[in-house]
């Protein structure tokens, strides 16, 4: 990999004239996570009803390391009928025994599972950078301990449904078809299956293509859990695969994390059916930046909210609604700690921005900041060199971007901002809303009624108040409009999941 | 350590000397700052303490550490003989390894300047010495000049003033201002260069990140050249995400008025790993500039045997007991 993890310093016009002494160089010697904590097996078949199988069809295909383009292993792809015996296996599973089980011994089989992935954090953290092109400073400090932290939340409420304020006897659904995006593939697995399990469902999961891995190896902690077979089955391929999944006959919930458009198609194929559906999809966040708002954490939340995890968040603060006053000094500010971001091996603890995910998101990465160069908006990027091979594409942001700019109106699911700028409260909340998505959005200011203000008059789902793309498994994550349906965590998570 | 002296010279221009030309507009200019969200800055402090620093790049930073501690003795039972006996360690940190870089600077009181002075002689170990009735700061102005004046004469190249925190909680920010100007002033030596003059805020007393912010640009404005956070005698003492807020503010200062200040961290720094995280911050925070003895200080005693520790760990591969660092 990069043996120079890209990091420019402040150029000497911005910093003054203090030239750099050559002794004072603290350049960050390589800090790579060790690879041999995770054994990556050759290849893996489905696992259904408590066991790897080889797919019916005897078809597979590669799964690579988007920082390196190295194929990682072959995994099968589930046709129709394995679909089908998956869906049967979570039937017999439930009936059985899951949905027949006390509540309390239900809790059991998810605390053990937290405990396991506790356990086997790090190599979690390492298949996840590996398959994903995360850093792993955030698989290992965000993804897996909040995959942990959802197993611990809903195994709590298992034996407690009846307090849910659910009505007095909440009951299962019966089999779940979950179908999860690439962005967080364990972090989506644990939001979908936990309070699935936790209610007494059981599942039938379709991770991405580009990243199952994770989800394979969550397969195994299953079965080192003792869950018994059939509770969870995880059935990997692409989109034809997930058409089968969510249109089998004998599901009767979906729930789906990811694009709007297949979020369309999903819901016109359950239509007239009595399936349950829940769908989370894109979002074009705006963060709003007010000209009293904390302007060094200001930054760093600007930051956070479309550089973590390469801006592959649906929530992401995609949109910098800056207040005109102070819109030049929080550019500069933003530049100036953007010169500092490293981009480069995912697998390096010290990097913060790691590879986009496929070539095919690259592309579109590609093709939409060109229309923003196109439609007159200036780019910027610090200085940065990008690894030779995968895929990457540097931390940006657009200025001079209107409403009227693509760039200010599409999901570009990548590092790329758009500055745009208001005057006042009011034409904040008015241009923040002016979005087809809902999904989230965030508020800067040291004003406490005025946040409450705000997020009374935003249209989103969540909306953060001086900080960005925080969760928690207690709080309910989910948005309006064409950012979907239903709630994800908290005990309104639980909603979709009962009857 | 010398500079020519131009009183005030941090509020030399504009806006930032109209800002103190009274007391309300100084503390409009104050209050008038970008806030500090706590847990934002917490966060931030946080995340940049998760960063690895291996191989070169840790023996790069030891080193760097090693010649940035400014090594304290503050201790009521403090005696020439134990003054004597840090500044030998001063001077040769690790006896067994002449390559080891020698320390920034010895800190004592002003009573010890002259034994001090003595020891380190010619070396390029400076004498810093803690002035201005350190470290309650409550006497009379005069004699907190005279306590300064004291230790300048005795040879003092650099005097750590502390702050008056109760005019400074209770809004009397001029009165801290010209307090800083004054003790600013008795560092002149009659060769007009000047004392080093670095300002305390006892940031554990401040409490808030917004007062530290605050403290920091009053210390700045009125010709500060370093700013530190503690004494060591309060907890907490130095935090990172209280240096951070600090660093902050020499960026900003320089991005002002093209005028570096330096930064102090004191009290409760022990460990290599602390040291790094520091210096990790430094170089992300305020940058690289900052990345010297000239512009970046420890106030510690305990660190630099770990340092050493550490050092010897990455020429050797193997740990020595403590026995094996003298005790100084």
């Amino acid at each position: 990999m990069t043996e120079k993890n890209v990091s420019t310093g402040s150029t000497a016009e911005e910093t003054g004239t203090h030239p750099v002494d050559p002794r004072a160089a603290f350049e960050y010697a390589p800090a790579p996570e060790s690879r041999a904590v995770v054994d990556i097996r050759s290849s893996y078949g489905l696992f259904i009803n408590g066991e790897f199988t080889d797919p019916a069809g005897g078809r597979s295909f590669k799964t690579v390391s988007p920082a390196s383009e190295e194929v990682l292993a072959e995994v099968a792809e589930a046709s129709a009928e394995d679909v089908d015996r998956a869906v049967k296996a979570a039937r017999r599973a439930y009936t059985k025994v899951w949905s027949t089980m006390p509540g309390r011994e239900r809790a059991k089989y998810l605390f053990r599972i937290a405990r396991i992935i506790q356990e086997r954090s790090r190599e979690l953290a390492v298949l996840e950078s590996l398959d994903n092109g995360k850093p792993i400073r955030e698989s290992r400090d965000v993804d897996v301990p909040l995959v942990a932290s959802w197993f611990f939340y809903y195994a709590g409420w298992a034996d407690k449904l009846e307090y849910a304020g659910l009505g007095p006897e909440p009951r299962p659904l019966g089999v779940a078809a979950q179908v999860i995006p690439w962005n967080f593939p364990l972090m989506m697995l644990a939001w979908k299956i936990a309070p699935a399990l936790a209610a007494g469902n059981t599942v039938v999961l379709k991770p991405a293509e580009t990243t199952p891995l994770t989800a394979l190896l969550f397969a195994e902690i299953c079965q080192q859990a003792d869950l018994p077979e059939g509770v969870v089955n995880i059935v990997t391929g692409a989109g034809e695969t997930g058409r089968a999944l969510v249109s089998h006959d004998d599901v009767d919930k979906v729930a789906f994390t990811g694009s709007t458009d297949v979020g369309r198609q999903i819901a016109k194929a359950v239509a007239g059916s009595d399936k349950r559906v829940t769908l989370e999809l894109g979002g074009k966040a705006a963060n709003i930046v007010f000209d009293d708002a904390p302007v060094d954490q200001a930054v760093e939340g600007i930051v956070n909210g479309i550089f973590f995890n390469q801006g592959h968040v649906c929530c992401a603060g995609s949109r910098l609604l800056v207040q005109e006053s102070v819109a030049e000094e929080v550019l500069h500010s933003l530049k100036r700690r953007m010169a500092t971001l490293r981009v480069g091996d995912p697998l390096d603890k010290n990097t913060d921005i790691g590879a986009i995910n496929s070539r095919e998101q690259l592309e579109k990465i590609r093709e939409l900041s060109d229309v923003g160069d196109e439609e007159g908006a200036s780019r910027w990027s610090p200085a940065c060199e990008l690894p030779a091979t995968g895929f990457w594409f540097p931390p940006t942001i657009f200025t001079g971007v209107t409403q009227a700019h693509r760039i200010a109106r599409e999901e570009i699911f990548g590092p790329v901002l758009s500055v745009l700028t208001f005057r006042t409260p009011a034409e904040a909340v008015e241009k923040a809303n002016n979005t087809p998505f809902g999904l989230s959005a965030g508020v800067w200011t040291d004003k406490g009624s005025r946040i409450l203000w705000m997020a009374d008059k935003l249209r989103a789902g969540v909306v953060w108040a001086n900080t960005f793309n925080r969760f928690d498994p207690a709080s309910p994550f989910g948005g309006y409009k064409e950012s979907g349906y239903g709630r994800e965590g908290g005990r309104h998570g639980l909603e979709a999941y009962v009857r | 350590m010398t500079t020519v002296v131009s009183p005030g010279k941090g509020a030399g221009s504009g806006e930032l000397a109209e800002a103190t030309s009274s007391n309300s507009s100084l503390r409009r200019f104050l209050h008038g700052l970008p806030g500090v969200d706590q847990v934002g800055a917490e966060a931030r402090a946080a995340m940049l303490g998760t960063r690895s620093i291996k191989t070169t790049a840790k023996e790069f930073a030891i080193d760097l550490a090693i010649r940035m501690v400014d090594l304290t003795t503050l201790e009521g039972q403090d005696t020439p003989g134990k003054v004597r006996a840090l500044s030998a360690k001063a001077m040769r940190p690790d006896p067994a390894d002449p390559s080891c870089p020698q320390v920034a600077a010895v800190c004592v009181y002003p009573d010890m300047v002259a034994v001090a002075k003595e020891t380190l002689g010619t070396s390029g170990v400076h004498v810093a010495s803690v002035a201005t009735a350190f470290p309650s700061g409550r006497a009379a102005m005069d004699i907190k000049l005279a306590d300064t004046r004291d230790a300048v004469e005795a040879g003092a190249d650099e005097i750590d003033m502390v702050i008056d925190r109760g005019a400074f909680l209770s809004g009397r920010y001029l009165e801290v201002y010209d307090e800083i100007v004054a003790v600013r002033e008795a560092c002149a030596r009659p060769d007009g260069t000047a004392a080093h003059l670095k300002v305390i805020f006892e940031t554990g007393e401040l409490q808030t990140y917004d007062n530290v912010r605050r403290a920091s640009w009053l210390a700045m404005m009125a010709g500060a050249d370093f700013i530190k956070t503690s004494t060591g005698k309060v907890q907490p003492a130095a935090t990172l995400p209280v240096t951070l807020v600090m660093l902050e503010a020499v960026r900003d200062f320089r991005e002002a008025t093209g005028q570096m200040v330096g930064v102090k961290p004191a009290g409760g720094i022990r460990t290599s790993k602390d040291a790094i995280k520091y210096l990790v911050t430094v170089n992300e925070v305020a940058g690289p500039d900052w990345l010297d003895p000239e512009w970046f200080r420890f106030g510690a005693s305990t660190l630099l045997n770990d340092l050493l520790m550490q050092r010897t760990k990455m020429k050797t591969g193997r740990y020595s007991g403590p026995d094996y660092f003298t005790l100084d």
